[in-house]
């Protein structure tokens, strides 16, 4: 059995890890509750924009700059593939959708294998989250531990767009009915575009963030789809709600298993979800027959 | 479907050349063998995403635990025959996808795609750490030793070659039979329309779950020979890219053609080989190739083989379209004089005592919207007997709670006295209840006599059954109800045109004749006339009357002068309850009926 504070401090870090994955996972689920597209992509996206806060800080040295015009990248990025690539298959079968996101997503990673190389980057830590903090029961690296409150920040700023905006209800009401929203007068395309850059945007500023403390390299992303995948499987597909939530319950999963025994820690996340598949396979939050 | 073996031909003669030409073009045994490996991970994968539409990125798992599980038994020498180990190998993936397919099958496509990818995902990480001390962690599993064929060692190069071509081959062989054995022509069904898969009788998750485990096996051998032709088993068998790779080869090569995994394969791993080494273009060969996979699902393009293979069969389905008009003709609809050829009999022996279907308190509320409440009614054997009600009267529904595609908030089914309700539509179907639905639910790419030989194959095998190698059009009574129903349903001369290119009136009545080829005791029709031309109504009418001589119909229909001639007895349906249930003269004459229905008519219904 581990010690208390061992625990302690593996609960905290399950903390930092599960809102990273609640802030990638969320951008994965708004589109596909709204656009009823799985982005395949979004483990490319999340490394398109640690790679962008790459190029800007090696020029620039400014981490704001970094996270601004990484944000606006990112921004014209979802653009272009929304307008370019997935509004063409709205109405093609899912297959496709994930086929052709899929596909978007070994030509981002490819092509910044071909510009970038293959080799790790590394991003530098801003100067004001240098050091480490102590915490009472720990020592916690400075920048984490306010990431977790920048993260927490942008995962609130994202509710507010949801459910205190006009075009957070249009997004809601998409994610219910996309076609009576349309029906209703309202420009579900122009929703949709939206939407669909909002989540890009979301991978893209997860990768910034975390740039300073992974190694930035082309095929980061994809263990990041993957656990955004059970997040959202755990949370229920298309629920915000259930990203955050099901973000967190993975990220202290992970933790809390590596205390334990270090070799499990993923292993346990699948066993998990393979759980829930069984008794409530709708996930925490999801609702019956969406799926 | 004459057996045609020009396929497997062509096969054996490409198996036998490739080594002789293709070395010079920059193929060493090496990649050959590669090529083959990923060939046969490859048709399993084409049935299970090609044939029956489940996109899997999950198959590392089943490639990798064949590999490891082989080369385990081998390293540590549990077993020392080679074969012996593949065939544990195939049998541990087997069981692995059983388990994962289980999970999975029961979702439709996203969540397919994300679980079977999470738990590929999964059996890496197992690979890697828990069990490391078994799989060799990050380092994998060297010096796995090559198979015996008696006392000749199978080396290293020509005759490893040999070797998994003559493996390939037989799986070859294989998948083809079971494309187009009667499991195989279900699978297509699924592809082409699930719900309605499930409607003719057919257990849709266990054709799933069987072809997942299909697809398993295929990948668990070619994971275990992959350990032995490279004496040395890889961890990277488990991971994402493995699966991922087998997705883009698959689209590339031709999905849905069994060989298209192998063309893929073959331009994937002699680029990779090939370029690799060229200064400048070496790292771009696989961006190149995302941009053509992707160009290849945006234009819906079928890949090199599904292309060629178009190419041919255009020339014959140009032949075939040849006669099909845009609308259907006056000659087009006449009605056959009486049905030729005898339909089998029905399913559950038609008891005189008791209704052949009886509804006791039917109730349907989704929230506090009572779409239908308290219906009763008896649908006496051998009857014509009509449900009407205007738009919103819970018509649709109450039909759909008969073949228990809706479950009732309250009440039962009874047919010929045996409770039918909470058994879902697959075996209400099996027990003798078929439908025709409101909107067409047709398989559009597969020939008219393809869709209803599906129904057919419903009835003759019950909701499951593997009978992978013989030929789908080899079961002679379900090729005799075929022709029976084309034949009364009018539309012998149209067998084998793909039905997307029917015109609606026909496309309508094989909507009548799928529901009719399951051979059922009770036929509902949900509004048959609904959207024809008079003349096709007409048609429709007297084709209605004619079946309605060997089995018990319901009908719901908004044609009151065809109801009031065909009906032998009319339930009347009002805000979802009951309002009459008589007689045609009955109902005429009720004045709640004249007052709520057919008085209203003209206010609600301009049509």
């Amino acid at each position: 059995m581990p010690s208390a504070p061992l625990l302690l401090s593996q609960a905290f870090n399950g903390l930092a890890l599960g809102t990273l994955l609640a802030l990638v996972a969320s951008g994965l689920t708004i589109i596909l509750g709204t656009l009823g597209v799985l982005n395949f992509a979004h483990g490319a996206l999340f490394m398109l924009g640690a790679y962008a806060m790459y190029v800007v800080t090696a020029q620039t040295g400014s981490y704001f700059l970094g996270i601004l015009v990484g944000a606006v990248f990112m921004l014209v990025v979802g653009v272009v593939l929304e307008r370019g690539l997935v509004r063409l298959f709205y109405g093609r079968p899912h297959e496709d959708q994930i086929l052709v996101t899929f596909g978007a997503g070994i030509v981002i990673v490819e092509a910044v294998r071909a510009i970038f190389g293959a080799n790790t980057q590394s991003v530098p830590t801003p100067s004001w989250g240098q050091g480490i903090v102590q915490l009472g029961f720990l020592f916690y690296p400075t920048y984490r531990l306010e990431l977790i409150g920048i993260v927490a920040a942008l995962l609130f700023a994202l509710y507010l767009i949801l459910y205190r905006t006009s075009i957070g209800l249009v997004v809601r009401a998409g994610i219910e009915d996309a076609r009576m929203v349309g029906i209703l007068g309202i420009n579900v395309r122009r929703a949709f575009l939206l939407v669909f850059a909002i989540g890009v945007v979301a991978a893209g500023v997860s990768g910034m963030l975390y740039a300073p403390i992974v190694s930035v390299e082309p095929d980061m992303g994809s263990s990041f789809l993957v656990e955004a995948f059970v997040v959202i499987v755990i949370g229920g597909l298309g629920s915000y709600p259930g990203a955050v939530l099901g973000g967190l319950i993975a990220g202290e999963i992970i933790s809390i298993t590596s205390a334990f025994n270090a070799a499990y820690s993923e292993v346990m996340l699948y066993a998990v979800m393979a759980l829930l598949l069984v008794l409530r396979p709708q996930g925490l939050f999801g609702s019956e027959g969406r799926v | 479907m004459r057996a045609r073996f020009w396929p497997e031909a062509a096969m054996v003669a490409v198996l036998l050349l490739a080594p002789l030409v293709l070395p010079r073009l920059g193929f060493s045994y090496d990649l050959l063998q590669r090529i083959l490996d990923w060939g046969l991970i490859g048709l399993g994968f084409d049935l299970l995403f090609g044939a029956t539409g489940l996109l899997s990125f999950g198959q590392a798992a089943f490639f990798g635990t064949g590999g490891f599980v082989a080369a385990y038994l081998l390293l540590h020498h549990v077993l020392s025959s080679v074969w012996l180990a593949l065939a544990l190998g195939t049998l541990a993936a087997g069981l692995f996808g059983l388990a994962v397919g289980w999970l999975a099958v029961r979702r439709i496509g996203i969540y397919f795609a994300m679980i079977t990818l999470a738990f590929g995902q999964m059996a890496y990480f197992l690979e890697n750490s828990p069990l490391a001390a078994y799989t060799g962690g990050e380092n994998g599993l060297p010096g796995v030793p090559v198979p015996m064929l008696g006392s000749y060692k199978i080396a290293a190069g020509m005759p490893m070659y040999w070797a998994l071509a003559v493996i390939f081959l037989a799986g070859f062989v294989l998948a083809r039979r079971i494309l187009h054995s009667p499991f195989g022509a279900v699978l297509r069904a699924i592809k082409g329309n699930t719900a309605r898969t499930g409607m003719t009788g057919h257990s849709v998750p266990a054709y799933k779950l069987a072809v997942f485990v299909i697809a398993a096996l295929y990948a668990g051998l070619a994971g275990g020979l992959l350990g032995v032709f490279q004496s040395y088993m890889p961890p990277e068998a488990f991971s994402l890219d493995t699966s991922g790779q087998l997705v883009v080869q698959t689209v590339i090569g031709g999905v849905g053609t069994l060989v298209g995994p192998l063309l893929g394969a073959t331009i994937w791993l002699w680029l990779r080989d090939n370029l690799q080494q060229v200064p400048h273009i070496g790292a771009l060969w696989k961006l190149i190739l995302g941009l053509i996979f992707v160009a290849l699902v945006v234009m819906l393009k079928r890949g090199i083989a599904g292309e060629i293979r178009w190419a041919f069969s255009r020339r014959r389905l140009a032949s075939a379209e040849a006669g099909v008009p845009e609308e259907a003709g006056e000659a087009a609809v006449m009605p056959p004089e009486a049905a030729a050829l005898p339909m089998q009999a029905p399913l559950v022996v038609a008891r005189a005592d008791a209704p052949a279907l009886r509804a006791i308190g039917l109730s349907k509320f989704y929230g506090g919207l009572h779409a239908v409440e308290g219906v009763s009614f008896d649908v006496r054997t051998g009857s014509i007997h009509a449900v009407i009600g205007p738009n919103g009267a819970g018509k649709s529904t109450l039909f759909k709670m008969l073949t228990d595609e809706v479950s009732p908030t309250s009440g039962d089914v009874l047919l010929f006295g045996q409770r039918v309700t909470g058994l879902g539509p697959t075996h209400t179907a099996q027990l003798g209840i078929g439908k025709s639905n409101q909107l067409n639910q047709l398989f559009l790419d597969l020939t008219v006599t393809e869709n209803l030989r599906i129904a057919a194959l419903a009835r003759a095998r019950g909701t499951f059954r593997a009978d992978l190698w013989r030929a789908a059009d080899s079961i002679a009574p379900v090729e005799r109800q075929v022709a029976a129903a084309m034949d009364t349903v009018g539309l012998t001369h149209r067998a084998d045109v793909p039905v997307h290119v029917l015109p609606y009136g026909e496309k309508r009545r094989l909507e009548i004749g799928i529901a009719l080829a399951i051979g059922p005791n009770v036929l509902l029709l949900d509004e048959p006339l609904a959207g024809m031309s008079p003349a096709e109504r007409v048609a429709t009418r007297a084709l209605v009357r004619e079946i309605g001589r060997t089995r018990t119909l319901v009908v719901v229909e908004h044609d009151m002068d065809a109801i009031f001639e065909l009906a032998e007895r009319i339930t009347v349906l009002y805000e979802g309850r009951l309002l009459a249930d008589g007689t045609p003269e009955e109902i005429q004459r009720n004045q709640a009926v004249q007052d709520a229905y057919l008085g209203g008519l003209h206010e609600h219904e301009p049509a």
